[in-house]
């Protein structure tokens, strides 16, 4: 498959969700269902996507979704996935969490579920921050930016949640962005191909919560990847691949500043914040470079 | 009903002691409780297991406080535990013990249960098994029959030793 | 099959018969034989059970959870703090309307660390929804662990059920088991609304408060049908296997002037009391509570009542003698004892009964 245009024509989540408007998320899950399928359950903590789901009685997905405790989303896939196999049922269990779930109140339950090799798909839609309860810093919001608990902008950098979900080995695990569709449609499709834990961190840019336009969602998650700010890559059975869409910034990242200056919540980074974050940027990249040369 | 209490050491084997008395009283058809008290001793510490055998049902969990008799598996822990503590008066005393034991006001029996089980070479990790030999002496004793221990041991145990074991302590044992 | 079992091994055996399709569960003293046992008969190839050794108790129900919610039979046990890493997902469980049955071997609280048995964890669960039986003896245990699948499971339930045994002092005694043959005793799993691919829903989404404060009553109004479920289930117990269990076990009660209310294995132990206050003349009996949630009604009228408590609520109570008094208006002599493991004898229980003085709170050995 090499074009949009070949994606299944089926919709597992009708036009009506209550997602804000231009929300990435909600654009990346209707992919990930398309990737998917309808033998699909949906485990859903505590996120956004709780909302976006809509109101009892009604759901405007057309797969089942369960919802359950923040902290319980992978132990609750982990009894379901065995569930569904001991009755001899192939049906995929994904986990769809926010950042907040998975980088701190969740990565309990997560790390747990990859050690014992569940056979579930995780995914973790990633606005960096607690975008349900009103942008709150969580471990995934990265320096400078600006929270309703960072006023000043975060002093601390972004936990590098894949090289955590990296050390448990899983056999696959990859990074996505809801600005390339194309891309994260045919990693879930891989994903659900391989029996196991398999990890998917989807960059999903926000517009309240970032601060830019709602029209502007596709721009920023592009901006992310040609700066290099978010690197697209799939790891098969520790094999690293960097994906297409991240080859320029491989070479020749975009500055950063083109990113950041296209968000409101990066308006009290200093120049020394900024060159840090660039910093960094070359650093990962480097780092990235390496591993699919297999030099480390 | 009939109260024994067990001393012995923390991984000796103490525990297991009580549980295959109260299974040999159950096989002679009696009704029979075995209950460790677990404290947060480790390997080597002196612990204490209990054993009730009545006729009727046992509804009692507390401790023994007033055993009709001792039975002291590791006879080094008599110099820090006051084994004789609450026994009733003309109680029984069993010692692991090669050489008797006097306990004036009680009746004392000794027998050699790590000497036995090392005939046996039966061990584990070094440490001689004492519990199955206990179980001929308590046979001798008339706590329980001869056919239930070796039953009890048999369903517990998947070698034969255990029972040789029981059988010479069954021998040994003076009374 | 007459045999002797530990409590522990009296509640992995009644498991192996349910033969639940998932257990998942964390080790905690003195909880851990339960499932050592669970797992060892699964990797024995006894039971056809997915057995998912979880990472923390709060994974652990959150994994029966989501194994319930497709429709299979599931199980888990624990103990004390385990019990309490639990809480959100107990809520979780009942509100899910999950029939998931569970094993808790009562166990103090820290600080500081004490193993020992005590009741305080299952009552600071006692509001989740969740039924919660007390048993006495081995034999209860394993016999209690049966029914619960059968009223767990049954559809005017469909609550999960928590069976408690006090810590070592039940789960670690050795005492004589009879096993049954079950034969159908506990009906297929059908759980209305299980997870379908085919029939798309949303399970516990954002809800309004009108349908939430629904929802709520539908669990008080199963709460309550449980008691009939209940009563239904121990009597087809006892037709087809011969052992009576009921809301409370009465002894001695007839004509008793005076009743001890207890739960668990000082209820047991009351019995003994019981008998030497006869001996002289006191018309005692032994009323031991075994159902917790839903509570039962208990006819006390006329009677001096002395309620010993393994728990206390701070601030307020023996939460036995509270939930007695608000239940039945019936004033008692509370005695709160067995707190941590603290020993308790037949004739400590028989002196609580001399020394009664009714309207009274006394902490034994430490208040006057």
């Amino acid at each position: 498959m090499s074009t949009i245009s070949e994606i299944p024509k089926e919709e597992y989540i009708t036009t009506c969700t209550a997602a804000c408007a231009g929300c990435s998320s909600s654009l990346s899950l209707r992919y990930v269902l398309k990737a998917a399928g309808p033998d699909t359950v949906l485990v859903v903590p505590a996120c956004c996507t709780s909302v976006i789901q809509g109101m009892y009685p009604n759901t405007s997905f057309n797969v089942p979704v369960y919802n359950i405790a923040f902290a319980a989303a992978a132990a609750c896939a982990s009894g379901m996935s065995k569930a569904f196999r001991s009755a001899g049922k192939k049906t995929n269990v994904i986990v769809y969490a926010g950042d907040g779930g998975t980088v701190d109140i969740g990565i309990q339950a997560l790390s747990g579920a990859f050690e014992r090799g569940t056979d579930f798909l995780y995914i973790c839609y990633d606005n960096e921050a607690y975008g349900n309860t009103g942008m709150q810093r969580s471990g995934a919001t990265p320096l400078g930016a600006v929270t309703t608990t960072t006023p000043a902008g975060k002093t601390e950098t972004k936990k590098d949640l894949d090289q955590i979900v990296a050390a448990h080995n899983p056999p696959y695990m990859a990074t996505a962005c809801s600005a390339y569709p194309l891309d994260l449609y045919k990693k879930v499709k891989k994903a659900l191909s391989i029996e196991g834990p398999k990890f998917i961190h989807i960059l999903a840019p926000c517009p309240p919560g970032w601060r830019y336009n709602s029209d502007k969602t596709i721009e920023v998650g592009k901006l992310a990847v040609k700066t290099g700010s978010w690197v697209l890559y799939e790891r098969e059975y520790g094999k690293l691949t960097v994906s297409g869409p991240s080859r320029t910034a491989l070479k020749k990242p975009h500055p950063i500043e083109e990113y950041i200056r296209a968000q409101g919540r990066f308006k009290k980074a200093t120049p020394e914040i900024i060159a840090e974050l660039q910093q960094s940027i070359e650093k990962n990249l480097a780092r990235i470079k390496k591993e699919e040369e297999g030099i480390c | 009903m009939y109260e024994i209490r067990i001393h012995s050491r923390g991984g000796q084997g103490g525990v297991t002691a009580a549980r295959l008395l109260a299974l040999a009283a159950f096989r002679d058809g009696k009704h029979a409780t075995a209950c460790p008290f677990y404290g947060a001793e480790r390997r080597g510490a002196p612990v204490v297991s209990f054993v009730r055998i009545d006729d009727a049902p046992i509804k009692i969990y507390s401790q023994i406080h007033n055993p009709d008799m001792v039975v002291v598996l590791d006879a080094s822990v008599m110099e820090t535990v006051d084994v004789l503590q609450g026994l009733k008066e003309g109680g029984k005393v069993l010692v692991n013990s090669e050489h008797p034991q006097e306990f004036p006001g009680y009746t004392s029996y000794h027998v050699d249960l790590t000497g036995i089980a090392l005939a046996q070479d039966l061990a584990i990790a070094g440490t001689p098994i004492v519990n199955t030999p206990f179980l001929g002496a308590a046979a001798k004793l008339g706590i329980v029959s001869f056919e239930s221990v070796t039953q009890a041991i048999r369903e517990m145990f998947a070698d034969e030793r255990n029972v040789k074991v029981a059988e010479a302590a069954y021998k040994e044992l003076v009374i | 099959m007459l045999m002797i079992s530990t409590g522990n091994k009296a509640v992995a055996a009644a498991v192996k018969q349910a033969a639940p399709s998932v257990v998942a569960a964390y080790p905690i003293t003195p909880q851990t034989e339960i499932i050592e046992q669970i797992a060892s008969y699964v990797a024995a190839g006894e039971v056809e059970t997915e057995y998912i050794p979880v990472e923390s108790e709060h994974s652990a129900m959150a994994a029966c959870i989501g194994a319930s919610a497709t429709g299979v039979r599931t199980f888990t046990a624990t103990s004390s703090h385990g019990l309490l890493y639990m809480h959100e997902m107990l809520h979780w469980a009942a509100g899910a309307r999950l029939p998931i049955v569970m094993a808790n071997v009562n166990r103090a609280l820290g600080p500081g660390w004490n193993t020992w048995a005590e009741h305080t964890d299952a009552f600071s669960q006692r509001d989740t929804g969740w039924l919660q039986v007390f048993v006495g003896t081995v034999q209860e245990a394993y016999d209690a662990t049966l029914m619960a699948f059968r009223i767990a499971e049954d559809e005017r339930v469909l609550l999960p059920v928590m069976v408690n045994l006090d810590g070592f002092t039940l789960s670690h005694i050795m005492q004589s088991l009879e096993t049954v043959d079950l034969g159908d005793f506990i009906p297929a799993n059908r759980l209305p609304y299980a997870i379908d691919v085919k029939n798309p829903m949303g399970y516990g989404p954002m809800t309004g408060p009108d349908d939430y404060f629904r929802f709520r009553w539908d669990i008080e109004r199963s709460m309550r049908d449980a008691r009939e479920v209940i009563r239904e289930t121990e009597e087809e117990f006892a037709r087809r296997f011969g052992r009576k269990y009921g809301p409370a076990e009465e002894y001695r009660c007839e004509d008793a002037e005076v009743v001890v209310v207890s739960m668990g294995t000082l209820g047991k132990e009351a019995e003994v009391a019981v008998d030497i206050l006869r001996k002289e003349g006191i018309k005692a009996g032994s009323m031991r509570l075994r159902w917790f949630r839903p509570f039962p009604d208990l006819d006390l009228k006329g009677r001096e009542v002395v309620v010993i408590d393994r728990d206390y609520s701070f601030g307020f109570g023996g939460v036995v003698a509270a939930s007695l008094k608000a239940k039945t208006g019936i004033e008692c002599y509370n005695v709160i004892a067995g707190l941590g493991g603290q020993e308790v004898t037949y004739n400590d229980i028989a002196d609580f009964v001399r020394d009664r003085r009714i309207g009274e709170e006394m902490w034994f050995g430490v208040s006057e």
